[in-house]
């Protein structure tokens, strides 16, 4: 395993999968019991950087580290020194001065945990930069798919919606491609970045023709207001286009699952029926979060066995 | 006013000449000369040039003397070669008006390292609303020629149209930075396969290739002169090829980044590699190189930008763009252009002094005239080249009050030894005097 985790690229065939063992056995290790706490990273220093809010996903993190029995120290942007002006370089540096072992950072700019990483000695672990990437949201994307259907090599994934904006797209992309599977992204060429075209993947803009030869359909998040921005013509068009709605689940395969990161537009990207339905994987995704991110800071902090 | 007597330079890299400089000009070149008054300079193995003339700086006095002053500006314009250089008006307050350009003007005489030209903006406050005094900035003490807003398009159509016609009155240009800024907004580097992937709001050539095909035709039907700032993408190159061949009045400069590196930059998301426009790809460098090889784009300006560290060392997104250019320009050309052999010394010099100097009606200014050729009775605006002397740029060891140079770490060619400003040196053994 590389120092930081700030894009999928960094998690080569091996070491992803090293990960995903790692959360099984986790998984396996704290079953059944009572007190869901491992020793491994005791007086290790992990810090939460929130530049934005997301109190799920840093609630996995810090449920993670807690259960690795780390100190956690959460610091949100909001309210502190950040929003009075500080550099991420400063607030860098004041946290690597505390004896921060790894820095989770959620930050609203593509690479801001790439730039976090020059200026710290310990370990960064991006949880989310911008339109860039969220990688430990492919590692427990990859997890669920995994422990649905048994395997990844030549799964049929179908990622569906704004994957312009999107960076739950771009890691699971990158991920699933090193992993072995098959992505197809489905979206109005509107929500496809212009260079796309060099990506391992296929593209489609017809949800009905693809949701058939999928085995895994994730759905992303659409935020409605890009319809303002011409996107696309409407909120009830795009629905209509894209949404994954009752019939639409009706043509998939028996076995083929149904993900989405969260949080869900219920009615816009998918219908409700669908998030509830026996296919949903949607709050399994949730608990593999924190097992995938006890696996990612026990490697990168405590299990290196390279190190 | 001291004499020189250059011995043994190589014009333009041709054969090994003596100049005497005297009175502010060239007083003669030939071989063998001798004058008892005059300090020998020994420019064996060295190439001498007339003085170089930059279009596009941002030396951000007044407002940012924090990131750079007319005067660091000007000493970093010396080391690199340069004998005068256009401000741009895109200050604080902004240069749109004869007060603003004259002050800018006399800072730079006081500085008296280059002829600082100030740029004049094409509207009031660069807002694109309505035009400013641009009269007045050429009729007084500064004598402004060239008129941008750069850092913003004028990209109303109407208001182009008439600043293109408003400024034949006085043989005026327009220096566009072309940008249509509802294709841009929220821009952060190049669009296409990187920006895909590093998740940064694409930059499209589009949006700098439909600027430019309006304004040629605009510049075509009222017969203006127009001028396009650093030229970007192989389409603009085309577009430009397209009207100069049907005889539009139409210039166009590139700068020394976009002739060297690519968007593969952006890859570490270290904001010194963002700029506006954005690095593009290696066709588009190649083309933008044979471009200026052709002549299609006539100059080379710098677009040098300091900017203070806190405005760099950040995210990237939040980072201001631009970067540094004076001290590094040359070398960059050595090596794109020179080495490569697209252009020869000559070629050289009439992209980086002749051509700006007419682009900016500099050329015309009898004992101030810039951009003229190495021959005696000429103004003594000249600098003196080691081709062969090869270095690592250290961003600390600039003249200029930033440190935002792309060329960090990077070895370049050529080394400037010395430059004279109207017959005074203003850099000797790679020294600023001053
Ligand atoms: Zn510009």
């Amino acid at each position: 395993m590389k120092r930081h985790l700030l894009e999928a690229a960094d998690l080569d065939r091996g070491d992803a999968t090293l990960v995903l063992d790692t959360a099984a056995q986790i998984d396996t290790a704290l079953a059944g019991r009572e007190v869901k706490k491992l020793p491994t990273l005791r007086g290790r220093t992990v810090v939460n950087l929130f530049y934005e809010d997301s109190t799920r996903t840093r609630i996995s993190f810090e449920l993670a580290a807690k259960r690795l029995s780390a100190d956690v120290i959460n610091f949100s942007a909001k309210g502190s020194s950040v929003s009075k002006g500080e550099s991420l370089k400063d607030t860098a540096l004041t946290l690597e001065a505390m004896g921060s072992d790894a820095i989770v950072v959620r930050h609203s700019a593509s690479g801001a945990p790439h730039r976090l990483a020059r200026w710290v000695r310990g370990s960064v672990v991006n949880a989310g930069d911008g339109t860039h990437e969220h990688p430990t949201q492919a590692l427990l994307d990859a997890y669920t798919i995994r422990r649905r259907l048994g395997r990844l090599e030549g799964v049929r994934v179908a990622i569906v919606g704004d994957v312009l904006h999107s960076r739950v797209a771009r890691s699971n992309v990158g991920l699933l491609h090193t992993l072995g599977a098959e992505v197809t992204l489905v979206a109005p060429p509107t929500l496809l970045p212009v260079g796309v075209g060099s990506w391992p993947v296929s593209v489609s803009y017809d949800l009905d023709a693809v949701l058939p030869k999928s085995d895994v359909v994730m759905m992303l998040r659409v935020q409605a207001e890009r319809m303002n921005a011409s996107f696309f013509p409407s909120a009830r068009e795009y629905s209509r286009r894209y949404g994954l709605d009752a019939p639409r689940m009706a043509v998939l395969a028996d076995d083929a699952i149904v993900m989405h990161p969260g949080p869900m537009n219920r009615g816009m990207e998918i219908a409700a029926e669908v998030a509830d339905s026996v296919r949903s994987t949607i709050v399994e995704q949730v608990g593999n979060g924190v097992s995938v991110r006890m696996a990612v800071l026990y490697l990168l902090l405590g299990g290196n066995p390279t190190a | 006013m001291t004499t020189y007597l250059i011995t043994g330079a190589r014009p333009y890299g041709e054969a090994a000449v003596d100049l005497l400089l005297a009175d502010g000009r060239i007083a003669e070149v030939g071989a063998g000369l001798s004058s008892a008054a005059a300090e020998v300079v020994d420019a064996g193995g060295l190439v001498a040039l007339p003085g170089l003339v930059d279009l596009h700086t941002h030396l951000r006095e007044p407002g940012r003397e924090d990131a750079e002053t007319v005067e660091t500006g000007s000493r970093a314009a010396a080391l690199g070669g340069f004998t005068a250089v256009h401000a741009m008006a895109n200050t604080d307050p902004v240069a749109d008006t004869a007060g603003v350009v004259e002050q800018v003007w006399r800072l730079g005489t006081q500085a008296g390292l280059v002829d600082v030209v100030p740029v004049g903006a094409v509207t009031v406050g660069l807002r694109g609303e309505r035009l400013a005094e641009l009269g007045a900035m050429a009729d007084s003490a500064a004598r402004v020629r060239v008129f941008s807003d750069d850092g913003s398009c004028v990209s109303d159509p109407a208001l182009m149209r008439r600043a293109l016609e408003y400024v034949k009155a006085f043989d005026g240009v327009v220096a566009q930075h072309a940008e249509e800024p509802r294709l841009t907004a929220g821009a952060q580097m190049h669009e296409g396969d990187r920006s895909a992937r590093l998740g940064l709001t694409g930059w499209p050539a589009a949006a700098e290739e439909a600027i430019i095909a309006r304004d040629v035709l605009l510049a075509g039907h009222v017969g203006g002169r127009l001028h396009v700032c650093h030229v970007s993408t192989a389409g603009s190159v085309e577009l430009l090829r397209w009207a100069k061949g049907r005889g539009v009045q139409v210039t166009a400069e590139v700068t020394p980044h976009h002739l060297l590196l690519t968007d593969e930059c952006a890859e570490t998301y270290d904001p010194v590699f963002k700029v506006n426009p954005p690095l593009r790809t290696t066709a588009d460098v190649h083309a933008l190189r044979e471009g200026l090889a052709d002549g299609t784009i006539d100059a080379v300006a710098t677009d040098h930008a300091p900017h203070a560290v806190e405005d760099k060392e950040s995210e990237w997104a939040q980072a201001r763009p631009g970067m540094l250019g004076l001290q590094q320009a040359l070398s960059v050309v050595v090596q794109t252009m020179l080495e490569p052999g697209l252009l020869d010394w000559r070629g050289v010099a009439d992209r980086m002094s002749a051509r700006p100097a007419a682009i900016g009606r500099l050329a015309g200014l009898g004992a101030r005239s810039q951009g003229r050729p190495l021959a005696a009775g000429q103004p003594a605006n000249l600098v003196l080249v080691d081709p062969a002397h090869r270095s690592v740029v250290d961003p600390a060891a600039l003249a200029s009050r930033s440190r935002n140079s792309p060329y960090a770490g990077r070895e370049l060619p050529g080394r400037v030894v010395a430059t004279f400003l109207r017959g005074e040196a203003t850099v000797l053994d790679g020294k600023a005097v001053k």
